[in-house]
């Protein structure tokens, strides 16, 4: 099905990519600023800086010291945030519309004039060990999927937590924050996304007197990232804790992202995805949860939007007293089975339900603001987050079964339990 | 007949759209129709969530709310499933200690569907034997995972001394005795006195006008009995005050709970005291305990404290995580800022900020249709009135210092805080 163009894209002159996307609903805007880095392109021994960027940014400008800017959109009603990925660090405001000239104004500010104080850094620092000491360190199952992606890639830096290894964290400083960040914030490396109540002209002019500003530095930065070989073996990671109560079993694969494929098959990942393990009516879920009652939940994800080989991954909950092993023996017969048996109702209804997520998506503009800048920010085009449906839509049975024979093998798998340690 | 009104006569404001439709049958709905994107979004509230679990079967509730989609009228819990999926009909069923809620979003063009899934979902649940089995084992698994996890150990522990034998203390899940014993009779009893139509609430944005909704209406909950028959509910505070508790968990980071008595959202002194816990701890950057704890002091990813407005009870309650060896100064500098704002109060920049803030940013709350739905709801739950999205600003401009004073001085005694802490630590 064909939705009408809803964004429209331009460049400044400086190389900075502008996205506007109309939503006339509600006197708001959501304002966001990607730039092309995440944690895959820390530098060697520097897992971290990132994400530690990220919290750096809102220690303040030589115009504009700390605190100004938030405590700004505060009193304007607005609110603010920023995340970061593998592949794309973003900042974002969501404020009525009256205020968008000003967000830009100061975050184009940021983009080149950010001041670190080492009263700042340090005690963000510990802020950031916090983060992981609540994420991850306190989490067995956390640590598990951390261990798994560590495994998964022996070479390429996805393996490495977005948020840092804690002892590469501990050593992560002032300097290295700058130099990071003069490398990577930079027009030619940023891209503008405007949800809501505006219009193309408009965010033309704004754009221009703000972002247009920045000095281009002539090229983009490069991303550097060591390839992530092919690995011929099954690798398996346990992890026992005296804390799991509840067992958990995951399976990783490297897959192919839309981003490195020419041909359909990261669109047959998508679908094989959901109706192997999307929700209630898929393979796994029938099967694990309902039919054997081997387990409480059961399913399946792609990764899709990444850069590089990126991740599939199938899991599942054993209810009480069912070994992991019996799980694992469930789902490998699962996916064993559906080349053969994946019938073109299942399809069907595969399709229909992503298809009706990205109109969902357009109810909301802080989704569509993040679905665009995320595909543009790995290196996608607008069109192609606009022909994501009709791309789905086209996905036949046969490249469904293709990719699950050649990608979903257990002889290349990453396979994880997380188990219960008993005491001695 | 069909009975339509307008409320406010302002031009592009949210209330001014809100339609108050009732059915020929007498069922009440909220509707702001929006025809700009192809999909109905419907948020209902039934009244008495897990408050009303009885003695031995905590998690009753919550138990029903598993269910709803697990099998209704000639559809077994496959089947219903795969109707759902087929046409994109998302249907998510919840709860809360007051209320059961359901929540609807169908594309417009397969509105039949969507809407003979709910009605079939609310009227005529299967509780098939399997689906029971299967729904328990869900919840088994759910609180084997919180049970050695630092934000359900510290929660728990807060809520369980803070309503000691008031139905709010357990946990929304229960715990593991009450879903053991639960049956299938049992959630048909609970069924039968909960989902009707005197406790009900209903929202509905998107692209559907008022008279389809009133025809629709009557289909889709003319079958719920009349009236449910809800036990009532004791008044309640929060005990324990002064009291502090440590679950042990070996973690490296302490995650604490902190709260006292709150207000309840009737109270004349609750719109003042949002206000003022906005500066003291709402969830923006620019809080004092944000200031104190994160920014100067490193202590912590995340610190807030809220208001909690039960039905029968309010609660002020807050809390964050920090390593171990670090637990006692994070409480000693919480501590400190809840009894400066209880003494002094806030300042007129700060009232003033947080009332720019707080009104200002009303409005970002109304960007999807399901989230504009459930903003409805809770108007006609809270009793807030068809209006309240015109004046609400206006009674967040009236907060003057002194009444942010008076919430503070009410609310934020000396002392007075039950704290749970989950974790390893020092320096309490």
């Amino acid at each position: 099905m064909a939705e009408p163009s809803i964004a429209s894209t331009f460049t400044l002159g400086n190389g900075m990519q502008v996205v506007v996307i109309p939503d006339h609903r509600a006197p708001v805007v959501t304002h966001m600023v990607w730039y092309k880095n995440g944690s895959a392109d820390d530098p060697e021994g520097k897992s971290g800086i990132a994400h530690f960027l990220e919290h750096l940014m809102f220690k303040g400008t030589g115009k504009h010291p700390k605190g100004e800017f938030s405590n700004l959109i505060s009193e304007l009603g607005g609110q603010e945030n920023a995340f970061t990925s593998y592949d794309y660090t973003a900042y974002f405001q969501k404020i009525a519309r009256e205020h968008l000239g000003t967000m830009m104004a100061y975050e184009a500010d940021r983009m080149t004039n950010l001041v670190l104080a080492d009263e700042d850094v340090i005690p963000e620092r510990d802020v950031v060990l916090e983060e992981r000491r609540m994420r991850t360190d306190s989490d067995p199952s956390s640590q598990l999927s951390e261990s798994l992606g560590a495994t998964l890639y022996v070479n390429h830096p996805y393996g490495q937590p977005i948020i840092g290894w804690q002892h590469e964290i501990a050593s992560l400083d002032r300097k290295d924050a700058l130099k990071y960040y003069k490398r990577f914030y930079t027009p030619e490396n940023a891209i503008l996304v405007v949800a809501g109540d505006v219009t193309e002209p408009e965010i033309r002019d704004l754009a221009a007197k703000t972002y247009g500003e920045a000095p281009a530095l002539g090229a983009a930065p490069r991303r550097t990232r060591k390839a992530e070989p092919p690995i011929p073996a099954a690798r398996r990671v346990e992890l026992s804790d005296p804390k799991v109560e509840q067992p958990s079993f995951q399976r990783y694969w490297l897959v192919p992202s839309h981003i490195g494929a020419t041909d359909n098959e990261p669109y047959a990942l998508e679908v094989l995805a959901q109706a192997l393990g999307g929700g209630a009516s898929s393979r796994l879920f029938r099967a694990l949860v309902q039919e054997q009652a081997l387990a409480t939940n059961a399913g399946a994800w792609y990764m899709g939007d990444a850069v590089d080989l990126t991740r599939f991954a199938v899991y599942a909950l054993p209810r009480e007293g069912v070994e992991l092993k019996t799980i694992e023996k469930a789902i490998e017969a699962v996916i064993a089975r559906l080349p053969e048996e994946l019938t073109e109702r299942e399809l069907a209804r595969a399709k229909t339900q992503l298809v009706a997520d990205a109109i969902y998506a357009r109810d909301s503009q802080a989704t569509l603001a993040r679905m665009y800048g995320a595909a543009l920010a790995i290196g996608g085009k607008v069109a192609d987050v606009e022909n994501w449906p009709a791309r789905i839509d086209a996905v036949t049975l046969a490249e469904v079964a293709a990719a699950a024979r050649k990608r979903l093998q257990p002889r290349i798998a990453v396979t994880g339990y997380l188990l219960k340690e008993e005491a001695a | 007949m069909i009975t339509l009104r307008t409320a406010g006569q302002q031009q592009a404001s949210t209330g001014s759209r809100i339609q108050r439709v009732i059915s020929p049958g007498g069922v009440e709905a909220w509707l702001i129709e929006e025809k700009a994107v192809p999909l109905i979004a419907m948020e209902l509230s039934f009244e008495g969530g897990a408050a009303q679990d009885p003695a031995g079967k905590s998690g009753l509730s919550h138990f029903l709310s598993g269910m709803f989609d697990e099998g209704a009228g000639p559809y077994d819990a496959i089947a219903f499933q795969e109707a759902a999926d087929e046409q994109a009909i998302v249907l998510r069923f919840s709860q809360s200690r007051d209320a059961i809620t359901a929540s609807l979003k169908t594309l417009t063009r397969h509105r039949g569907k969507a809407f003979e899934l709910l009605r079939l979902a609310l009227a005529e649940p299967r509780f098939d034997a399997d689906a029971v089995e299967r729904v328990r084992a869900q919840i088994m698994g759910g609180i084997k995972r919180g049970a050695n996890d630092p934000n359900t150990q510290s929660g728990k522990a807060w809520f369980a001394r803070a309503f000691e034998n008031h139905p709010y203390a357990n946990p929304e899940p229960g715990l593991a005795e009450g879903v053991g014993a639960v049956t299938a009779d049992d959630l048909r009893a609970f069924h039968g006195r909960l989902i009707a139509r005197s406790n009900l609430k209903i929202s509905v944005v998107g692209a559907i006008d008022a008279a389809t909704l009133a025809a629709e209406l009557d289909q889709l909950f003319g079958q719920l009995p009349a009236s449910a028959a809800l036990t009532p509910v004791p008044a309640a505070a929060p005990l324990g005050m002064g009291e502090l508790q440590v679950i042990d968990l070996d973690i490296p980071q302490s995650t604490l709970r902190f709260g006292m008595p709150g207000l309840l959202r009737k109270d004349e002194d609750f719109i003042p005291a949002s206000v003022m816990n906005h500066i003291l701890g709402g969830g923006s950057f620019t809080s004092r305990i944000w200031q104190e704890v994160r920014e100067k002091r490193g202590l912590a990813y995340s610190v807030n404290s809220g208001l909690y407005p039960f039905r029968r009870a309010g609660v002020f309650y807050g809390g964050t995580a920090t390593k171990n060896e670090r637990a006692g100064e994070a409480l000693t500098v919480i501590r400190g800022e809840i009894a400066r704002m209880g003494s002094d109060g806030p300042t007129e920049e700060e009232l003033d900020k947080a009332k720019r803030y707080l009104i200002g940013s009303y409005a970002l709350r109304f960007d999807t249709s399901t989230k504009i739905a459930s903003h409805l709801t809770s108007m006609q739950v809270d009793d807030l009135g068809i209006d309240y999205t015109d004046k609400r600003n206006s009674l967040f401009e009236a907060v003057t210092l002194e009444d942010a004073r008076r919430a503070a001085r009410r609310l934020l005694l000396p002392g007075q805080m039950l704290v749970t802490v989950a974790g390893k630590p020092q320096g309490l």
